[in-house]
């Protein structure tokens, strides 16, 4: 097709030039270190922890959605399944690399495995990323071994070579085989729903007990994020489905993306309720260091970021587009709600992660640093911007091959092996 | 065991900063450049600077007011809790230490401490020639030949006031090698030696009969957030009207 061809074409001269700018960004990130970023001694976290918690919540979304179909047989979303831990393996690697590289000594990350404090939520992290990541790729293997085995017999060239080194040596295409896989990977999806759950509650844990940050300070927060996960890998995956299902236009396309439209209008439901609780509540104790930061997001130079990213493309246009039974009957909408979701989510993470560190707890501090970076504004650099591009292009590059090289791609029911 | 604390008595200090000029010498804190400091980037363990609303009285009468931010080595420290590579820990005398070669740069640490005295280090130190001859030599080890105290620090660690723990070694040290018991007030730090008020304290709180255990009794005493649980060590006087 014609069309399908220039959207490749476009998609790869976005993903080049991605890469392109992000080589600039990690050039200076390598040799000048954090000198070029623009977080400082106040706002001390920016841009890069922002889309880490973007992009791991992108991945315990996908994965427990996934966690539907393997363990708890709701077949419904089969068709998906494989698609969504893919997404998730992806975009845990993208979470990881920004993470990494804001680290002041990145070859000493090791030290969180030799010598890990438990006390810390950010060593319980890096465990649990750890056995999420080996997880994944097991549970991954298992789901797909058997297709890597066909296609390994089936196809030549680079993609037959490819399959035929992920399938180790295995040969079994049997029926049995098959049981005996689904059996792994619903155990291994069994323990993976808890780990995810962990890890990303975690996250929000990691912030939670922060006393000295009021705002994040709480028992709110592990919740807030895996709501957070749910709606926007949620919304990742149904743009993903409607875009890459190989059955469109067929019944069962319609009706599973409007299935999932409607999971996603439930959670996304289910976020307006948290949010509304933390906003809420906060406000009207009225005490300033929690109050500080709200005021910052709705009405600060950024306000644009909470009522036309986090409240108009994460909740009103979704609920609309999504209830509204013209637009939630449309494959074409349902898609655009899933893209809205996921683009309102990077505004969400930059608001937990920036505002509240803009607030001091210690009242005159910023009189004693007489910086203009001891104030409320932070700007990621350009150097932040081209090292983020870079990840995300990467990201998007590495899903690109592998949903090409891999059986990772959507299926229609009939192809669904039984 | 000593438990080591500081008291600060505001209504003394001149603001002369002679506490942070001989703070940076002892502790090798690089000098920042103007543009490092317009960017909020510069190292100060400690510091003392006006505070917000500083002047009151009317003019001729008008005063201003001064406040100075070590490490309040907490007992009970946010920073230490978060490290997630035990780079920050609290040792049995109560000092809040921190391990230069362990720090992985996640600055965690940072965003945890609610009084913001913990510094990353964004610059390679520099030195004027002058300066980097006459460096403070001293190094304290955790253990494992791991650095910590004056030693000059790499860029992407976090670095913040030790109470000059290298001091602590040095007495102990002179001590043993005249065969006598260490006394808790051998151990000052380079802040309240030099200090021209004489506003600043440093002993045993354990011991009721020291000087800090006294002062800390004091009605003018508090300590910096006391709401938020972290008990600080350094502990301040307040100025009279």
């Amino acid at each position: 097709m014609k069309n399908s061809k220039l959207g490749m074409a476009a998609y790869w001269a976005v993903v080049i030039i991605s890469l392109v700018i992000g080589g600039y960004g990690l050039y200076w990130r390598l040799t000048t270190g954090h000198i070029l970023a623009n977080y400082g001694q106040l706002i001390t976290w920016g841009l890069w922890v922002a889309m880490y918690i973007y992009f791991i919540g992108l991945s315990a979304g996908a994965f427990l959605i996934s966690a539907l179909v393997f363990v708890f047989h709701v077949e419904r979303f089969r068709p998906i399944a494989r698609l969504a831990l893919f997404t998730a393996l992806i975009s845990l690697l993208m979470a990881l690399l920004f993470i990494w590289f804001d680290l002041g000594h990145m070859g000493r990350f090791y030290e969180v495995y030799s010598r890990p404090n438990f006390r810390s939520m950010m060593a319980w992290m890096v465990w649990l990323y750890t056995a999420y990541f080996v997880l994944l790729i097991f549970e991954f293997w298992f789901e797909s071994r058997q297709d890597f085995v066909r296609c390994g017999q089936e196809k030549g060239g680079f993609n037959g070579f490819i399959c035929r080194v992920l399938a180790l040596g295995s040969k079994n295409t049997e029926p049995e085989g098959r049981e005996r896989d689904e059996r792994v990977v619903r155990v291994l999806g069994a323990i993976g729903l808890p780990l995810a759950i962990m890890f990303h509650g975690g996250v929000g844990a990691l912030f939670g007990v922060v006393a000295a940050r009021p705002a994040w300070h709480g028992g709110l927060f592990p919740l807030l994020f895996l709501v957070a996960a749910l709606v926007s890998g949620g919304g990742l995956l149904m743009a993903l489905y409607a875009w890459l299902a190989p059955n469109k236009g067929s019944e069962e396309y319609k009706s599973l993306l409007s299935d999932m439209g409607r999971l996603v209008l439930a959670l996304v439901l289910l976020d307006v309720i948290f949010t509304f609780a933390e906003y809420s509540i906060a406000l009207y104790g009225g005490v300033p260091g929690d109050v500080l930061p709200l005021i910052e997001i709705m009405s600060g130079p950024f306000w644009w970021v909470f009522w036309i990213g986090q409240i108009g493309l994460g909740m009103v246009v979704p609920i609309i587009l999504l209830s509204w039974k013209r637009t939630s009957s449309s494959t074409f909408w349902v898609g655009i709600a899933g893209m809205s979701i996921v683009l309102a989510f990077v505004g969400v993470r930059l608001n937990i992660v920036i505002p509240p560190l803009s607030v001091p707890e210690l009242q005159g501090l910023v009189n004693a640093v007489p910086s203009p970076r001891m104030t409320t504004q932070y700007i990621p650099s350009m150097m932040e911007w081209a090292l983020g591009i870079g990840i995300v292009g990467l990201g998007l590059a590495l899903f690109a091959i592998g949903y090409n090289l891999l059986p990772v791609k959507p299926r229609g029911d009939k192809e669904v092996m039984s | 065991m000593p438990k080591w604390s500081m008291v600060i008595d505001l209504e003394k200090c001149v603001a002369c900063q002679g506490c942070s000029i001989a703070c940076r010498m002892e502790n090798n804190t690089p000098v920042a450049t103007p543009e490092e400091a317009w960017d909020g980037r510069e190292i100060r363990w400690n510091d003392v600077f006006p505070m917000p609303r500083a002047e009151v009285g009317d003019y001729p009468n008008t005063k201003t007011h001064y406040m100075t931010r070590p490490c309040m080595h907490c007992e009970n420290p946010p920073c230490i809790k978060v490290c997630p590579v035990q780079a920050t820990f609290i040792d049995e005398e109560g000092l809040v230490r921190q391990n230069y070669d362990r720090c992985i740069g996640c600055r965690y640490c940072t965003v945890a401490c609610p009084y913001a005295v913990r510094y990353f280090n964004w610059y390679a130190p520099e030195w004027n020639p002058t300066i980097e001859q006459h460096l403070n030599p001293q190094e304290v080890s955790s253990g494992s030949g791991d650095r910590e105290g004056p030693a000059v620090r790499p860029k992407g660690v976090v670095e913040k006031c030790t109470y000059c723990i290298q001091r602590l070694d040095n007495a102990r040290q002179r001590a043993e090698a005249e065969d006598r018991d260490f006394r808790p007030d051998e151990y000052v730090p380079a802040c309240v030696e030099t200090c021209t008020g004489k506003a600043r304290f440093f002993g045993d709180m354990d011991n009721p009969d020291s000087t800090v255990s006294k002062l800390a009794k004091s009605e003018r005493a508090f300590a910096l957030l006391e709401e938020v649980g972290t008990h600080p060590k350094t502990i301040y006087l307040q100025e009279g009207e």
